[in-house]
């Protein structure tokens, strides 16, 4: 008989119990019924487990540590028991042929059912020389893997953008997994690190309904990052009223005022920060007193100081902004239009003089 | 060609003065409405990215970014929505009502005055020539600078309004799923839209000093033109 995820949820110590309270909390995470509970419950009973594999390629492993402190002990525990399993090279007990030889079976025992999981992203230039794993570079090792699995869940920002090591100029010419893998569905859950609750919810939906979550335009789930930080930010009262931290040591930050001024992207970010939290719903960046840094968005390394609301544009020089640009061509121009009313009434006194000695001319 | 001929008469030191009916009454009312909307927009625009000074005491007393931004939100309504009405009216009204959409591109002797018009601005000509619409260097600098201008700056501020009007809003829709992964995220998209407001600037400047310098300097009625719609020639 195949094994259900119960079964080795069973294997691995954990209690019904403890089992009944995971489904019901992934229920409410999604944002399902209470009815949904029993109905995750009786998936993780009877399906047969899908298996997860979890490659790393260049990355920091913050987003494996974000997972394994997931809030609730309990969803790390059950999830962890569903990947940790299969492969994952950071978390397994196998190591070297053997951990390898697990990646073989896999791919043919479950071809086209699995669950391919990337941190991280592979290096393109140098034939991808600068990522190698088991003796090849691992942009083939993805390529091998993504070949029969059933989808990709893109962690964090280096597998959905390309993040840090792919900032300007990217050397090394790191390329997210989607530019990569184009014949499979990707979806993307960025964030340096991505959030933990939100990567054992995206995980937990996808292995009990085996469908994809509803994706954005971009790829990432829409449960998740439908809205930005600044829609459902606890300072955004102080946002409308006007108030604002100007520095990290006035008045205003102590009262805890909107840090739009601080060069907050808040405004432009979008991810479940401001709901969920982090830290087991302890804090965020904001409640701590620090400006969103942007970073589940898109070459936010790239977008200039994390402390102005203006940013940089590259284009116009390394310190430039719209601001700086609109007002130097704008300056030039009213210096420009001084001039010209200038010359224009000259000339036009000149034309006026050369008139009137003519007239003076025609009169005599 | 439609012109209408509408009156013919003595002007000052007995000269002759001709006056056609050019720019029709939606287009001049348009004109100042969004001329008006335009300011609004920028000042408040400016603002939003560049609040302020921060305000003291509780948050419930005070609405200073709120306004702001529905003055912006407000003024913007009224910029879309007039000009679609002034597409509308490309349609419908006379032959200069489509001057600031269509550009006789492949029409070698409009060029050849709009290099004409260029070397008047640069003081290479000594005289000024008579244009019934438009003057083609204006034209072609409002058809770059205003229609595309302001359908850019349209475009990238409705999607800018559905981030914050969220998924199943009309201009989440129509524009912020694609607009703002065409930019490749929100902080961009806030950027060329700020970068937009200063060419927007830049374009009422140069226009409103051309306007009033051209209304000095040229054979022809400007300003007054924009407010009655006819165009008068002084000689
Ligand atoms: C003449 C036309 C316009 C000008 C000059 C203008 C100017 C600006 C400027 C300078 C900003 C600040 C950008 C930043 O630094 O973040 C802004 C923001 C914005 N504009 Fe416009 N805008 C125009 C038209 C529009 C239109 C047609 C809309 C559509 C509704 C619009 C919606 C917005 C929105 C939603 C924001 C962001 C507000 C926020 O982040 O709180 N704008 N605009
Ligand atoms: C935000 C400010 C303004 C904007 C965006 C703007 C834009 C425009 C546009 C798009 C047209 C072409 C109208 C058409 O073909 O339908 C136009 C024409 C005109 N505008 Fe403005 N305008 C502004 C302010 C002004 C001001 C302050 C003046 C007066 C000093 C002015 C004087 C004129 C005149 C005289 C014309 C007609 C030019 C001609 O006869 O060829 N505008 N403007
Ligand atoms: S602190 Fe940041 S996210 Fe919060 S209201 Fe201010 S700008 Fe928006």
């Amino acid at each position: 008989m195949t094994e259900t995820f119960y079964d080795v949820l069973r294997r691995q110590g954990i209690s019904r119990r403890s089992f009944m309270k995971f489904c019901s909390l992934t229920a409410t995470s999604l944002g399902l019924a209470p009815a949904f509970a029993p109905k995750i419950a009786h998936a993780l009973e009877n399906k047969p487990r899908t298996p997860v594999i979890w490659l790393h390629g260049l990355e920091c492993t913050c987003c494996s540590e974000s997972f394994i402190r997931s809030a609730h002990p309990l969803a790390k525990d059950v999830v962890l028991s569903m990947l940790s399993l299969d492969y994952d090279d950071t978390l397994m007990a196998a190591a070297g042929h053997q951990a390898e030889a697990i990646l073989d079976e896999i791919k043919k025992k479950y071809k086209g059912n699995y669950i391919l999981a990337v941190e991280g992203n592979p290096p393109l230039n140098e034939d991808g020389m600068f990522c190698f794993q088991g003796g090849k570079p691992f942009v083939e090792k993805l390529k091998y893997m993504a070949a029969d699995c059933k989808a990709i869940i893109a962690w964090g920002s280096c597998a959905s953008w390309g993040c840090v090591q792919a900032a300007k100029p990217n050397p090394t010419r790191a390329t997210p997994v989607h530019k990569v893998i184009t014949d499979k569905p990707v979806i993307k859950v960025p964030g340096c690190p991505p959030i933990a609750e939100v990567m054992t919810g995206v995980v937990t939906y996808m292995l009990t309904f085996e469908r994809l979550p509803e994706l954005d335009r971009q790829g990432r789930p829409k449960m998740f990052y439908g809205q930005r930080i600044h829609d459902k930010c606890y300072r955004r009262p102080h946002f409308d009223a006007g108030q604002f931290v100007e520095g990290w040591d006035d008045e205003a930050a102590r009262r805890g005022y909107c840090l739009y001024k601080m060069g907050c992207k808040g405004p432009t970010t979008y991810n479940a920060c401001s709901t969920t939290r982090w830290n087991g719903g302890v804090s965020f960046p904001i409640q701590s007193g620090h400006g969103c840094i942007g970073c589940s968005e898109d070459g936010f390394w790239d977008k200039g100081s994390f402390y102005d609301r203006i940013t940089d544009i590259k284009q116009f020089g390394i310190e430039s902004n719209a601001d700086k640009v609109g007002m130097a061509v704008a300056g030039g121009v009213g210096a420009a239009i001084a001039a010209h009313a200038a010359v224009t009434a000259l000339s036009r006194a000149k034309v006026k003089q050369g008139n009137a000695s003519q007239e003076q001319k025609q009169g005599e | 060609m439609h012109i209408e001929r509408e009156f013919r008469g003595e002007g000052p030191g007995g000269r002759q003065v001709l006056s056609y009916y050019v720019y029709e009454a939606p287009v001049r009312l348009w004109h100042w409405v969004n001329a008006l909307a335009i300011v609004v927009l920028a000042v408040t625009g400016y603002f939003i990215g560049k609040p302020l000074p921060s305000m003291g005491g509780e948050a419930s007393d005070h609405y200073v970014m709120g306004t702001i931004r529905f003055a912006h939100f407000a003024a913007a309504y009224v910029f879309v929505f007039g000009f679609i009405g002034r597409i509308y009216w490309a349609f419908v009204g006379n032959h200069h009502a489509r001057q600031l959409f269509i550009l006789p591109f492949w029409d070698k002797a409009w060029w050849g005055e709009v290099f004409f018009e260029l070397r008047w601005y640069l003081f290479l000509e000594p005289k000024p020539k008579k244009y019934i619409g438009h003057n083609p260097l204006a034209q072609l600098s409002m058809f770059f600078a205003f229609t595309l201008g302001a359908t850019f700056l349209i475009v990238t501020g409705l999607a800018l309004y559905g981030e914050g009007a969220q998924a199943g809003h009309w201009t989440h829709t129509l524009f912020t799923s694609w607009v703002i992964p065409l930019f490749g995220q929100s902080q961009d998209v806030h950027t060329w839209h700020r970068l937009a407001m200063w060419a927007f600037v830049v374009f009422v400047m140069i226009h409103v000093y051309a306007a009033i310098r051209e209304d000095i300097m040229s054979r022809q009625s400007l300003i007054s033109t924009m407010v009655s719609g006819h165009r008068m020639f002084k000689d």
